[in-house]
């Protein structure tokens, strides 16, 4: 196989005496998914923040398509080819649905810098696509701030394909989403993924989710990676039971079935 | 910067040797250093009071500057009709009570109200509140220096290697560190103090333990307010009080908690006495402009810890100025062609009044262009600047030397002016776009009033105060009507080519990094180049609008850049509606025209202005234009209603007012509850 998108070495980050994330590795191949999984505060978004740059990392090393990150900036990472939804949504909410992703375009067109000119009008088209592709054409004129949060979770999954990304990191990317709209654009990224050979890493509470679209299942508690796999490994495997157990989670009833 | 703000303060006690014979001696360093140190004092009262309301409260207190001076006054008024030992300490004592008093009355009455306003209206209130003192302080105690007594006991001097030191000196030397340790004492060996920590790490959580919190915000405010007011009242045996004392100090102590860090009693006690030491040597450096080492260090602080020595970083920002979640639209064919009629008809007004009405049309052309740009900085980029005036002033500055010193001809002086403003914003501007919200309007600021004290000291440069006159048009233009022509023409291009870049590329990128810096950087874009490149634009416009001023008056003067210029600028935005496109056009010629007529009518112009500002902010905090829309939008959304019922999601379009503070989306919430 050739070079995989993202390899991640021993990654730490520890705030005051809390080891927030300590001595994750892992791969992700070109179209794989792969889920992040573990109970709050476990470390999840504090790995995705430092695979893209937005926080610094104790130790360790991340290479993205081959590249060390090591001190680039979030906006630099952006430009390898690494697209971020975020588990608490930022968009422009003073902006419509379509500005939103008119700005990442003109963004990775380097247009942004361009004093005059209706930047309304500029890749008009390819934001429609983008917005139809995850089902958010007809909400192209909506104001952004008027958005249901699962809407906005949409939106920034287009935002995240702008660049043509080959990686896509996504922070729980369905919540606050309806069930069936969580099978849907789950769907969606995987098919997505496995077209375009996009590498994707997810995290997500709602297991049902987890084990119907992951290929991987990398289990992380306390900071540690405590087990991975398949998603039939990690279901049968005692120690990710042990961890759940007691959180009363979808997992319970999932893994009895 | 005592020295240096505001210079009417006479310094009667200063016992340091003769300007004359500064003799570089070790005594004399010594004397200066200790003269240092006991500014550092009340400087550092003053400043932790602001620290303090800050860590619980979350406001920059603006009207701290007020009450230190309403301190003085009523210390002045206490210990000049009881005299003796009681009467002045118990009169310096009851004097800081007195004020604390008032304060917790303004908390009650006002800034309960905007706890959870964006910053801006915070700030614009509580300055609001600094004018009406102002008017209220001359009307109760007349506009003279008043001299107070100096204190019983400690009158004399005290020989140190062989030059006399100030008794009194010495007792604010040893007074700092002394209240340094009681505020340490106060917040670890109290019940309420530690409450109040708690409450500066996590204000929910207080809440949740069941504590009063609206009661712990006033006192803290009313701690805060009496340290201000002590503060002032302790400088009346070294310096004279004023009217002019309270911008003066605030200044200092925006700079102080700038270099120090908001929210650390014991960063603003350090900051305060680099502060003091850096002006009482300053004076040796650079005798002339001896705020230049000030904005030196303020600016190493800044590059090293951009949160000062030991400040924390702050969370993300809250809710910035001008956000809005009804988007903005270009103008359509109609209001393009309409809004040529009002220009059309403007040009016609030659015809139709006289000289002097010709000349206030100018000035409100000329200030309409002045809003135009800080509206581009503040509403567009969020960046509430408080300093916007300097860049105004240097153009000014910057027109009138090329008039008077290079002899240029009016056009030439009209393009190279506005240069200097353009200098002083890619300076100033560098520094201050690595800030966000309070730390970035109190930097603007304090780079604005350094720019002051410039014009002001360097008077073989820019003849202080007595300004640089005889810059006059040159003879074409020299009509009251033509003149008129000229600022009209230049100012409609100005605000024309303002709005294109509203709705330009790079004014999406402004805008993107005002709305989320997290997703902006995420998607590539470099914040604080985008925001610094916006300060330029912002300081070249303001500076445009300041050479034609330069020409319209026929003269400069360090006012063009004083803070109240930058806050007629800020009141013209907020008036106008800080969420629109043409808010500030039309708060510009709202205002401008209605503070001329004010001043023609009025003494107490400040008193009225500062209640206009705080009534702006309670309870029309969407302005004159974004009242407007909100009018069509409501019109519109009912008869939407009435033709087809269903429309999709709740329509909040009109609901988050900034005022309310209401977050727009509902993200952070359902984190909260999760
Ligand atoms: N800036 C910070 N300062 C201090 N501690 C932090 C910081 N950010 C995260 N932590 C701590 O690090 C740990 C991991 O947090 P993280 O947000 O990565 O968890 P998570 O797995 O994403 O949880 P969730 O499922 O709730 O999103 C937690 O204990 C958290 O309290
Ligand atoms: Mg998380």
């Amino acid at each position: 196989m050739s070079t995989p998108i993202l390899e991640v070495e021993n990654l730490s980050k520890s705030y005051g005496g809390v080891h927030a994330v300590r001595g994750v590795s892992f791969t992700l191949a070109a179209g794989e998914i792969l889920a992040l999984i573990g109970p709050n505060g476990a470390g999840k978004s504090t790995c995705f923040n430092m695979l893209n740059g937005q926080i610094s990392r104790d130790t360790g090393s991340v290479r993205i398509l081959g590249r060390d990150t090591a001190g680039l900036r979030p906006r630099e990472i952006w430009r390898l080819g690494v697209g971020r939804t975020f588990q608490i949504t930022a968009t422009y909410p003073s902006m419509t649905v379509r500005e939103n992703v008119q700005v990442a375009l003109l963004s990775h067109h380097r247009e942004l810098g361009r004093l005059f000119g209706f930047a309304g009008a500029r890749h008009h088209a390819e934001a429609d696509r983008l917005l139809g592709l995850v089902g958010m054409r007809d909400l192209a004129e909506r104001p952004c701030g008027e958005l249901a949060y699962g809407d906005l979770k949409r939106l920034e999954l287009a935002i995240a394909l702008v660049n043509e990304p080959r990686l896509l990191l996504m922070d729980e990317p369905t919540a606050g989403m309806a069930p069936k709209e969580r099978v849907a654009l789950m769907r969606l990224t995987a098919t997505i993924a496995r077209e375009q050979s996009i590498g994707v890493l997810f995290t997500e509470h709602d297991m049902d989710v987890v084990f119907e679209h992951a290929d991987r299942i990398m289990v992380l508690n306390r900071g540690s990676l405590i087990a991975g796999g398949t998603p039939a490994e990690v279901r049968n495997n005692p120690d990710v039971k042990a961890v759940y157990l007691g959180e009363g989670s979808v997992y319970g009833g999932e893994a009895a079935a | 910067m005592s020295s240096v703000a505001q210079p009417s303060e006479p310094r009667r006690n200063d016992a340091g040797p003769d300007q004359n014979q500064r003799v570089a001696s070790v005594e004399f360093f010594v004397v200066q250093f200790l003269t240092g140190l006991a500014s550092a004092a009340s400087l550092f009262l003053v400043a932790s009071g602001l620290s303090i309301i800050f860590g619980v409260t979350r406001i920059v207190n603006f009207a701290h500057g007020a009450f230190y001076m309403l301190g003085a006054y009523v210390a002045y008024t206490l210990t000049d009709r009881f005299e003796g030992f009681f009467g002045f300490w118990g009169g310096i004592v009851v004097a800081a009570l007195v004020v604390a008093a008032v304060g917790a009355l303004l908390e009650i009455v006002l800034l309960r109200r905007i706890y959870r306003a964006p910053e801006l209206f915070q700030l614009l209130a509580t300055f609001g509140v600094t004018l009406m003192v102002q008017d209220l302080v001359v009307m109760i105690w007349g506009p003279e220096d008043l001299v107070g007594p100096r204190a019983p006991g400690l009158r004399g001097a005290v020989d140190i290697l062989g030059l006399a030191v100030p008794t009194y000196d010495l007792f604010l030397i040893v007074l700092g560190p002394l209240v340094l340790g009681g505020l340490w004492i106060l917040f670890h060996r109290t019940r309420w103090g530690v409450l109040v920590r708690a409450a500066t790490q996590d204000r929910d959580m207080v809440a949740a333990l069941g504590v009063n919190q609206t009661w712990l915000f006033t006192s803290v405010f009313a701690l805060g307010i009496f340290l201000a007011g002590l503060g002032g009242a302790l400088q009346i045996p070294r310096n004279a009080v004023t009217h002019l004392m309270d911008l003066s100090i605030i200044v200092e102590v925006f700079v102080v908690v700038v270099i120090g860090g908001l929210g650390s009693v014991l960063g603003a006690f350090i900051a305060a006495v680099l502060v003091s030491e850096l002006n009482a040597f300053g004076i040796l450096i650079f005798p002339k402009i001896s705020i230049v080492l000030v904005f030196l260090v303020m600016a190493c602080v800044l590059i090293v810890r951009p949160w000062g020595l030991l400040g924390r970083a702050e969370g993300p920002a809250r809710q910035p100025a001008g956000l809005s979640i009804r988007p903005w639209r270009p103008m359509s064919q109609n209001q393009r062609l309409i809004m040529l009629a009002v220009v059309v008809a403007a040009g016609f007004a030659p015809f139709v009044t006289g000289d002097y009405a010709l000349t206030v049309l100018a000035e409100i052309a000329v200030f309409a262009l002045f809003a135009a740009s800080l509206h581009f900085l503040m509403t567009v980029g969020g960046l509430a600047s408080f300093g916007h005036a300097a860049y105004f002033g240097l153009g000014a500055y910057g027109a009138a030397f090329a008039t008077t010193m290079f002899g240029m001809p009016m056009i030439g002086s009209l393009l190279l002016g506005p240069l200097l403003g353009v200098a002083g914003a890619i300076l100033f501007g560098w520094f201050c776009v690595r800030l966000s919200g309070v730390y970035f309007a109190m930097l603007t600021l304090a780079f604005a009033q350094i720019a002051w004290s410039i014009a002001f000291q360097w008077v073989e440069v820019t003849g202080g105060d007595n300004g640089i006159l005889g810059v006059w048009p040159a003879s074409w233009a020299s009509s009251p009507a033509t003149f008129y022509w000229l600022a009209l023409a230049v100012s409609v291009i100005g605000i024309v080519a303002l709005r294109v870049l509203v709705f330009s590329p790079f004014g999406y990128a402004l805008r993107a990094t005002r709305d989320s810096a997290l997703r902006s950087e995420a998607i590539g874009i470099d914040r604080s180049r985008v925001q610094w490149a916006a300060f330029v634009i912002a300081g070249t416009f303001a500076g445009i609008a300041g050479a034609l001023f330069a020409f319209l008056k026929g003269s400069v003067f360090p006012d063009n850049l004083a803070i109240p210029m930058s806050v007629d600028g800020l009141v013209m935005v907020l008036l106008g509606g800080i969420e629109t496109v043409s808010g500030a056009v039309v708060g510009a010629i709202v205002y401008k025209a209605l503070a001329i007529w004010l001043v023609s009518q009025t003494d107490l112009s400040k008193l009225v202005l500062g209640a206009i500002i705080v009534l702006l902010v309670v309870a029309f905090p969407k302005g004159i234009v974004g009242f407007a829309e909100d009018l069509l939008a409501r019109r519109r959304t009912r008869a939407d209603d009435g033709g087809s019922a269903a429309r999709t999601a709740p329509a909040k379009a009109t609901a988050p007012t900034s005022g309310s503070g209401a977050a727009p989306i509902a993200a952070p919430k359902m984190e909260a509850a999760r």
